[in-house]
């Protein structure tokens, strides 16, 4: 028998989104309002499976008597606030965050941030040709999976994954400061030599492709990366007891990825090692 | 928590400092040499765990001790802490005062900021690095501001070992920074704190009264000059009373918010979860500020006595004093003081014989503007990167350790002893009606008394500036400091209050008047500015992180322009600028822009 846990029964509040009046439970972020009243918000740090770091600025929308925007995602919608999500002013700092991003992180493999730069009309380039880049080499250290930090937007969604959010195992940090942050382990060293456990859970939440598995990456250096032509099928991993429910990305009847899905009540999108990367099996066919 | 270790081991200093801080190693789970015990026993978890905050001071003793922080020595220390290294791989390169590279023991901060720039510093700095090359055993570090603006430019030397030695330059000469960095304990005695007091022994002084006419080292002296009757009074009227006092008083934060101090002090004493802190303010770093320097070092004693009134109002029986790294005298001089009142029944178990527990905790800082910002500094002492955290919830809730905490500059703290001895009504009728009480101002640049000033509230630039002994050929004047405003010359009769300036569109700050004549191009000291904020940013948000590199990318192209060949550069920073002050986590972001467009707005600097 599945039981459903119903929680805490909490109270409805009442506040307005762009003048429309809105109920949603206490303790919820406007985001969470926006997105039930069906108003797209762009977010980019923002985890389904994580609290908000609210770090990316993208998100950020105007409340009647504050000086300042604020994020979205993190702020707890409270009683009689007005929201307003789509003026002048908001729209105006997601776009320069758009084009402060775009213009120092490579962006080609972040989902729907090029339609988010076509509807705010962003130009990254305007910085001139000179502007400074994150210029990261891509970290190819072991046979599992890539640091791309040329693509990293410094959301900290992998360090909080890592640390005592999901997986307690505190391999990765932000380290340096300002526009020197980097993610690193300590010394900077290669992973190999870090505490990380290669469960891949920063992989499942990084929203820019920095991290990604080494068989993605190769086949995107290849060209051979079609997302169209795969299928996902979600089973469950037969290593162990648990019964974590894998999602198996195939391309050309080959395993390319797996993730979790992040609903799911066993995983929340976590996987460790065998889970995540010991697929080479299914694929033996001698 | 299963930590994971490299092989590095710690140098036999490297582990003496450590082990200084820390009492030596319990078991070999906190890097002793195994023994049976260790096989049956696991020894740290969540007690180990708590003692986090003492990442940054570990970080510093070994800084201390051999110049900079080595893998083993990081491994070790966090051995000893149960920290990751990773994560504190992460907070020591966060600071600008430590080094994860080995370096010679002994650096020569020279500073390069506005005050400094304006006198000289880049000539300064060449001659040093000239002087001071490869094998001459110092690394010369440009700075941002060392708090020693009225005798700029200045240089500070810190020397490793056991004790670090420091000496400062200041006016410093090639030689003088040379000779300083190279022999710092035959460096010439800094002069007394006084000498930054143009005032100095004007009995009509409230804040600055003691300073140059007390021994700071001298509890006696301090009481024999009326200390400690503040706190008495306190004792008599208890923390409903004080908090009273202080709310009727007027005063508001003088590290630049201007928060109602009665305020922030009622809603802490009256969060029900506990234990409350106290916190102080004291990592003064904003360009052109050294007020609470002067304070610390003058009359160190006035800050424990009112840290100890602001704690007994609030609750709180723990005070942590966040003093910023490059503030080494008052450093020695707070020690001092505090080991002095706790052996005098003034800090500790029984304050006063009164039944009431109290102690101060010095932590300091290590080169982070942004640790100014109250909840960056909240992390930056409990042992994690100095970045700000979002509000609400607000540190009067949830501050240091999760608990409601009080935090206050230093010079708000220091208002509270004349406030409870004189009485909230005579206080209030010093200042104006909204602006109540005297307020320090940091007077540097182009005149020829710089130091602190004390006023009441309602004085007009152009009277302290009179005061100051302004040079001919003003051009500007910053007010507030680099997150400040620049204002011109023919605006001097603004009223130095928080609603006189908010009305001139400009902002009082910490209190900084940096005067600079037309010798000085604008469009450099804008470039420092925007340097400054690059170098200061934390990188946690992105209109901070990216928008003040492309804010100093802006400015750097229009350096040598005016007119029409500066205006689309402009029209960018304009657009960059807007986003960084509506869009940022913390104020740091917010004020990014503002001296900048101050300066093209109201000085026309480009024009």
């Amino acid at each position: 028998m599945t039981v459903i846990p119903l929680g805490i029964p909490r109270r409805l509040l009442e506040f307005t989104i762009d003048g429309e009046p809105v109920r949603t439970t206490e303790g919820s972020t406007i985001l969470d309002a926006c997105r039930a009243a069906g108003k797209d918000i762009p977010t980019l740090c923002e985890g389904d499976t994580l609290r908000p770091k609210n770090a990316c600025r993208v998100c950020v929308v105007e409340v009647e008597g504050s000086r300042t925007l604020v994020p979205a995602c993190s702020r707890k919608a409270e009683p009689g606030m007005e929201v307003k999500t789509d003026t002048e002013r908001a729209r105006h700092s997601r776009r320069i965050v758009l084009e402060l991003l775009a213009s120092s992180v490579d962006l080609s493999t972040t989902p729907k941030v090029a339609e988010w730069i076509k509807e705010y009309e962003a130009k990254p380039d305007r910085f001139g040709p000179d502007a400074a880049r994150l210029n990261e080499e891509p970290k190819i250290d072991n046979d599992l999976y890539v640091r791309d930090y040329d693509k990293c937007i410094l959301c900290y969604k992998c360090v909080d994954a890592c640390g005592d959010q999901w997986q307690n195992s505190f391999a990765i940090s932000v380290a340096g400061r300002g526009f020197d942050a980097r993610i690193a382990v300590e010394q900077d060293a290669p992973l190999t030599e870090s505490a990380c456990v290669y469960c891949g859970n920063c992989i499942e939440v990084c929203p820019t492709g920095a991290l990604s598995f080494k068989s993605e990456f190769d086949m995107r250096a290849a060209g051979t990366w079609d997302e169209s032509a795969q299928t996902e099928t979600t089973t469950v991993c037969a290593y162990c007891g648990v019964g974590c429910n894998l999602t198996l990305h195939v391309q050309d009847n080959e395993i390319v990825k797996v993730t979790s899905p992040h609903d799911n009540p066993v995983t929340h999108g976590n996987l460790c090692i065998k889970g995540r990367f010991g697929y080479q099996h299914v694929q033996n066919r001698d | 928590m299963d930590l994971h270790f490299g092989d590095s081991k710690p140098t036999d200093d490297e582990r003496a400092a450590v082990d200084a801080l820390l009492g030596p190693p319990e078991s070999s789970w906190e890097g002793a040499d195994r023994s049976d015990a260790d096989l049956r026993w696991a020894r740290g978890g969540r007690e180990a765990r708590d003692r986090r905050d003492l990442l940054l001071p570990g970080l510093h003793a070994i800084n201390d001790q051999v110049g900079w922080i080595s893998e083993g020595a990081l491994d070790y220390l966090c051995r000893r802490l149960t920290v990751p290294p990773a994560e504190a791989y992460g907070v020591a390169t966060f600071y600008a005062m430590f080094s994860v590279k080995p370096r010679p023991a002994t650096v020569l901060h020279v500073c390069t900021d506005l005050a400094c720039a304006a006198a000289g510093a880049s000539e300064l700095c060449a001659g040093i690095e000239a002087r001071l090359g490869l094998g001459s055993g110092v690394s010369v570090e440009r700075s941002p501001c060392l708090g020693l603006c009225e005798r700029a430019p200045a240089a500070l030397a810190i020397r490793a070992g056991d004790p670090v030695r420091t000496a400062v330059s200041a006016p410093a000469t090639v030689h003088d920074a040379v000779l300083a960095a190279s022999a710092p304990d035959s460096a010439p005695e800094e002069p007394s704190a006084a000498m930054a007091v143009p005032q100095a022994g004007d009995p009509s002084l409230a804040l600055l009264r003691r300073v140059g006419v007390v021994d700071p080292s001298s509890l006696d002296d301090y009481r024999a000059h009326g200390g400690y009757t503040a706190l008495r009074r306190a004792f008599e009227l208890g923390p409903a009373g004080v908090i009273r006092e202080v709310t009727d008083s007027g005063l508001v934060g003088r590290g630049g918010a201007a928060f109602p101090t009665g305020r922030k002090w009622q809603a802490t004493a009256s969060q029900p979860d506990h234990p409350h802190y106290l916190v102080c303010n004291a990592d003064e770093s904003e360009p052109g500020t050294f007020k609470d320097r002067v304070i610390m070092e003058g009359d160190p004693f006035a800050l424990v006595e009112a840290m100890t009134i602001a704690a007994y109002a609030t609750g709180a029986h723990k005070g942590y004093l966040y003093l910023r790294g490059e503030y080494p005298r008052a450093l020695r001089r707070l020690e001092h003081a505090i080991a002095q009142a706790r052996a005098r029944g003034l800090l500790g178990d029984d304050v006063l014989g009164q039944g009431y527990a109290f102690d101060i905790e010095i932590r300091r800082g290590a080169g982070a503007y942004i640790c100014g910002e109250e909840t960056a500094l909240f992390n930056s002492i409990e042992g994690y990167r100095g970045e700000p955290r979002s509000k609400p919830p607000f540190p009067v809730e949830k501050g240091l350790f999760g608990k409601p905490t009080v935090e206050n500059n230093v010079e708000t703290l220091v208002n509270v002893l004349p406030i409870l001895t004189m009485g909230a009504p005579a206080y209030a009728a010093i200042g104006t009606a909204k602006s109540t009480g005297p307020k320090l101002f940091c007077v540097s640049g182009s005149v020829e008394r710089p130091g602190i000033y004390e006023l009441p509230f309602g004085a007009t630039l152009g009277e302290l500036l009179e005061l100051a002994g302004v040079r001919e050929r003003l051009r500007a004047v910053l007010l507030g400091g680099a997150a400040g405003g620049f204002v011109r010359p023919d605006e001097l009769d603004i009223p130095l209050t928080f609603e006189g300036t908010r009305e001139a569109g400009t902002t009082l700050g910490s209190g900084v008047v940096m005067a600079f004549d037309d010798t000085v191009p604008l469009p450099r000291l804008l470039l420092r500015i925007a340097e400054f904020f690059r170098d200061e940013s934390c990188g946690q948000c992105v209109p901070c992180r990216v928008g003040t590199v492309r804010q100093e990318e802006a400015l750097h192209r229009i350096v040598q322009r005016t007119g029409a060949a500066a205006a689309d550069d402009i029209a960018l920073l304009r657009e960059v600028g807007r986003a960084m002050r509506d869009a940022s986590i913390c104020g740091l972001g917010q004020t990014a822009w503002n001296a900048v467009e101050s300066a093209i707005d109201r000085l026309g600097a480009y024009e």
